[in-house]
């Protein structure tokens, strides 16, 4: 229990710690904006990696969830008239009704229903935001309005480096605490085995429901994030690329390791960044080293390094 | 060794993300910013624009560059994703120090990158269509290709030369149809225009015939109208023909003004109109046109490097790149702020789209004459004598 409870502490303070040095070595306000961009990607990512990782289910449209959130505060603050800071919740909110909504029936069922239907709801949802341009701004987009919080206006890819890093580190501290509840221990019976758990009396229906809430809610902030530092906001994140991506980055950094899918967005978001020098060979180099990765680290990054160290440190 | 080999290429990666993107800065050239989508849904844009960009700029360094100095210019591909171009303008700006940029195939990605350029006060000359990206004016914003709303006037004038007044509209439902359709719906009302019909269609669909029926069965339509992009207008055409409504004046907008549209709808698209730019149509232009010279050399340059024919698009580009290296030239300088101020005292630039003359309240410059009315004949595009 106390090395489990350790172990937990050191992966927060490890990132705090990174998120507090890496200003040190960067050198212009690029870095910063890409590493807000990790930061809220990787929220997006815990988020699912609980759905994953612990409930065992995949959502293939959960980009649908980032841009409920993103275009919450997009259309909130514009159409309706509501406080950017309170559209945010809004979506929220509405991300969870529509993920409980569609995961109530569904997960009642074995298999993987969730994944066929959330690629339906994703589809759906991004052609609702391509098609209702009198909301949305139709498939260029529309502009969001700045937040601000007790008369501070946050904007500035300095000041979103910390906003998006501290909404990083809270999520980070939940999905690690969540392990700790019953909640987190029915996560993870059902992870091992689904029947095991049946039989011991966990509501295998139920959790998996809660998992897709809460993944449904992670996503939503992280989308909200994204609108708010951006300014602007159009389809794509809603569409299925994107929802790709995010599972993509779950996958990549380790499946139920929450600093796995830090570690994800990272290599995900900075790769194509750095392959730019090698101009058309860029996406062909992004795929091998994704599929390289994969081959020989099948666990995901995270889970198969700290095999690998946790292995030599023993011989 | 081998999760080690694995390894070592991710962390590979990581450093190069901060070590390469640190390029030296020569003393003796300028650099030149442009975000493009050459890969993606948009690559049929972005990709004779990168090639455009790239063949020029190595023509002028080859002639001596620009005030004694060479263009570096340096390209990202956002693969028609906003938010990476968003990301890549920053870099552009933080990381390059670039002086000016000529960039963003799309209208969603130039929107995202402009706020980019505005805080910075570097010049951005766009290759997008919409008219929101120089409507209103913002300081150090510009753009190349004729807006859409020029599209609907040109349009509307050549049918209220014929007297048809009573027109249906058919449009698709991606960024390039909405904003068409919105605009010609507002400018209907100055050329006299009835929009009887109002139909749409999704980007991806393969059947058009139910909304052209409803268009069909609409008494007292006199020209059909079809704002759209991509291969949906070549459905519609074909659709059209099917149909049996050739006898009723059908127009497409500069969104399909390539040769594969031709291709793509076959036989249906003879009799067609459409407003496009002179570059279609260079051969084909008296010799007294100012812009015969300017449209032959880039289609010969181009076709002769690529070996693939010329689109309006990469057009765009050549019109963006020469624009700014005309200021440059005037303002003698690279700063971003003279170079600004030059660009937008343009005037009388000769492009593939038009002539170009611009005004601190107009950052495109183009007029209704920089589009000239079509109709394709024989499989080729043929210009439309004026009056007829």
């Amino acid at each position: 229990m106390r090395a489990l409870l350790n172990q937990r502490s050191i992966t927060l303070l490890v990132l705090a710690a990174v998120i507090a040095a890496l200003p040190f070595v960067f050198p212009s306000s690029y870095y910063f904006r890409v590493a807000s961009l990790v930061w809220v990607s990787a929220l997006a990512a815990i988020g699912l990696n609980i759905l994953m990782g612990q409930a065992g289910q995949v959502s293939l449209g959960h980009a649908a969830f980032f841009g409920i959130g993103a275009y919450a505060v997009a259309i909130g603050p514009t159409h309706l008239g509501i406080p950017p800071w309170a559209a945010l919740l809004v979506g929220a909110v509405l991300s969870g009704i529509l993920a409980y909504l569609v995961g109530r029936p569904i997960l009642r069922l074995k298999g993987h229903y969730l994944a066929i239907a959330t690629l339906g709801l994703g589809v759906l949802v991004a052609l609702v935001i391509t098609t209702e341009s009198r909301w949305t701004g139709g498939p260029d987009g529309m502009p969001v309005e700045r937040l601000t919080l007790f008369g501070w206006r946050v904007s500035g890819s300095y000041t979103w480096y910390w906003v998006t890093g501290g909404l990083l580190l809270v999520g980070t501290w939940i999905a690690l605490n969540l392990d700790e509840t019953p909640t987190g221990r029915a996560f993870r019976a059902l992870h091992d085995s689904e029947v095991a758990a049946q039989v011991v009396g966990v509501d295998v229906a139920r959790f998996k429901l809660q998992a897709f809430v809460i993944a449904a809610i992670y996503a939503s902030l992280a989308g909200s994030a994204l609108a708010f530092m951006n300014g602007f906001i159009n389809p794509d994140q809603a569409g299925f690329l994107h929802s790709v991506e995010l599972v993509t980055i779950v996958v990549l950094g380790g499946l139920g390791s929450v600093f796995g899918s830090i570690v994800g967005a990272a290599v995900l978001i900075t790769l194509p960044q750095a392959l730019t020098i090698f101009q058309e060979y860029e996406h062909l180099l992004l795929g091998l080293i994704i599929i390289v990765a994969m081959i020989f680290m099948r666990n995901g990054i995270v889970p198969s390094l700290s095999g690998l160290l946790v292995r030599r440190a023993r011989s | 060794m081998n999760s080690k080999t694995a390894l070592k290429s991710l962390l590979v990666a990581s450093v190069m993300s901060f070590g390469f993107a640190q390029g030296a800065l020569a003393q003796n050239t300028v650099k030149i910013g442009s975000v493009l989508s050459v890969t993606g849904p948009s690559s049929f844009l972005g990709e004779p624009e990168d090639k455009t960009l790239r063949l020029y700029v190595d023509k002028i360094n080859a002639a001596g560059g620009v005030a004694g100095k060479k263009i570096e210019l340096v390209i990202y591909d956002d693969g028609g994703d906003a938010n990476k171009a968003r990301t890549f303008a920053t870099r552009l700006i933080e990381d390059d120090e670039v002086i000016a940029m000529v960039g963003g195939t799309t209208t969603g990605s130039t929107m995202a990158m402009i706020p980019v350029f505005e805080e910075a006060q570097v010049p951005f000359i766009s290759l997008a269509g919409a008219i929101e990206v120089i409507d209103p004016v913002r300081k150090f914003v510009f753009k190349t290709p004729h807006t859409d709303k020029m599209a609907c006037e040109k349009i509307f004038e050549d049918l209220k030369k014929r007297n048809l007044t009573k027109i249906g509209l058919i449009s698709g439902t991606d960024g390039f149809g909405a904003s068409m359709r919105a605009q010609c719906v507002k400018v209907a009302p100055n050329y006299g225009m009835e929009i009887l019909s109002d139909e749409s269609y999704g980007p991806r669909d393969s059947d058009m015939t139910a909304q052209l029926t409803k268009i069909k069965n609409t008494a007292g339509v006199q020209a059909v109208v079809n704002p759209g992009f991509g291969q949906g207008p070549a459905i519609v055409t074909r659709n059209y023909a099917q149909l049996g409504m050739t006898n009723i004046p059908f127009y497409q907008s500069h969104g399909v003004a390539s040769k594969s549209f031709i291709d793509l709808a076959g036989a249906a698209a003879e009799g067609v109109r459409l407003p496009a730019a002179a570059l279609l149509v260079g051969d084909k232009l008296p010799e007294s046109d100012p812009q015969k010279k300017v449209v032959t050399e880039y289609k010969q340059a181009y076709e002769g490097a690529t070996k693939q024919s010329v689109s309006t698009f990469g057009g765009h580009a050549y019109d963006g790149l020469f624009i700014l290296v005309e200021a440059m030239k005037r303002a003698n300088s690279t700063d971003p702020k003279k170079i600004r101020d030059e660009i937008e005292k343009t005037k009388g630039f000769v492009g593939t789209g038009g002539i170009v003359n611009m005004s601190p309240t107009d950052h495109l410059g183009l007029d209704l004459s920089a589009f000239r009315m079509l109709e394709i004949k024989g499989g080729d595009w043929n210009l439309v004598a004026s009056g007829s």
